[in-house]
């Protein structure tokens, strides 16, 4: 069996998505999604349902935002991240536009057989199970990230 | 290979020349390339550069280089590079790499990333105080590589930190060089690839430096 890496990172924001402070992020989303999209070991992101993102949803509060999404490896997703310029540049700002108090893990991954899509509510058990025993093999970060399951184990 | 025995391989002035060659490329080279710039023999140079890949200081890779004609054109040549793993020796034993995890790791969870930019810069600034740029970065240890108005810095100095806090490295990093050109005519500016540092430099429009 092939598994694919889900993934879930949440940003509590410092102002409204309308208020200037970020417009610099929000001018960034359409084209590091799209750099996301043609990025190798990409698979899937969530969309709200005729949206172009997933900044509307709001499943964990309402100043927090979530991005769902599926690679095929870690080294794809930590390729985008912190690989490409564009994105690099982006998480250098991060503290522009978000806070971290309270918010716990920011990001969590887990692995999922391939085919299948990842939920809101799965992804927020996932992020509360790497809060409460840090990381695992079935929910980690990419500091300390765990090998796809051996298919004889499944 | 213990860390010592490693390094201490590079105290032969010849060897160490063949190092540094090899370091200083920005792709893999062959032995008669380093024999070359070092002024000795092919099998001289293939002595040591072996004795650098046994001490895991140098990987081997092999390539069919291309343009050759006649006899032997169709063998592999046998290039080298710098091998990624680091190695260090401090006496008396100093463990700066495990408190610089630690203290990463306690600003990233306080969100003081903007302290620590502001710090960088602030050291940037006072440490280039009118020295050459460039070889100012060569001094610590970014192996720069001047290619007309751009600046592309071969080596990452914090590499192993950088791997794992890469918004917060990286950014401080940035902060850092950008305090070291400024007012020198570069712009520095974050553009990662593979094995380099993730700041590149490039020459401002209308300087008069």
């Amino acid at each position: 069996m092939i598994f694919h890496l889900a993934e879930l990172n949440v940003a509590r924001m410092n102002a409204p998505l309308d208020d200037p402070l970020m417009a610099d992020f929000v001018a960034g989303l359409e084209p590091l999604n799209a750099l996301a999209d043609a990025s190798p070991g990409f698979v899937w992101r969530l969309v709200e349902d005729g949206g172009a993102d997933s900044t509307g949803l709001r499943p964990f509060g309402p100043d927090m935002l979530v991005n769902l999404s599926v690679w095929e490896d870690v080294e794809s997703l930590r390729a985008y991240t912190y690989q490409t310029r564009d994105h690099l540049e982006a998480v250098r700002r991060r503290r522009e536009w978000f806070h971290h108090e309270g918010v716990g893990e920011h990001l969590v991954m887990w692995w999922i057989p391939a085919g299948a899509l990842p939920t809101l509510q799965e992804a927020g058990e996932r992020r509360d199970l790497l809060n409460r025993s840090g990381p695992t093999p079935e929910a980690f970060t990419l500091r300390r990230p765990f090998p796809a399951p051996r298919a004889a184990a499944v | 290979m213990e860390d010592l025995e490693a390094v201490s391989l590079l105290t032969d002035p010849v060897r160490r020349a063949a190092y540094e060659a090899v370091v200083a490329s920005g792709s893999p080279v062959g032995r008669d390339e380093v024999a070359a710039v070092l002024g000795v023999g092919r099998t001289l140079a293939a002595f040591h550069l072996d004795k650098l890949v046994d001490a895991g200081l140098l990987e081997a890779s092999f390539a069919r280089r291309t343009g050759k004609s006649g006899p032997g054109a169709g063998r592999p040549a046998k290039l080298y590079h710098r091998a990624a793993v680091e190695r260090a020796v401090s006496v008396p034993p100093r463990a700066y790499g495990s408190a610089a995890e630690l203290l990463a790791e306690a600003v990233e969870r306080s969100g003081a990333d903007a302290a620590l930019f502001e710090v960088a810069r602030q050291r940037g600034r006072a440490d280039a105080a009118g020295s050459d740029v460039v070889a100012l970065l060569a001094e610590r240890g970014y192996s720069p590589e001047v290619d007309g108005s751009e600046v592309r810095l071969r080596n990452c100095p914090f590499h192993r930190l950088a791997e794992q806090f890469p918004p917060l490295v990286c950014g401080m990093n940035l902060a850092l060089v950008e305090g070291l050109v400024e007012g020198a005519g570069w712009c520095a500016r974050l553009d990662p690839a593979p094995g380099d540092c993730c700041v590149r430099l490039s020459k401002n429009n209308n300087d008069d430096l």
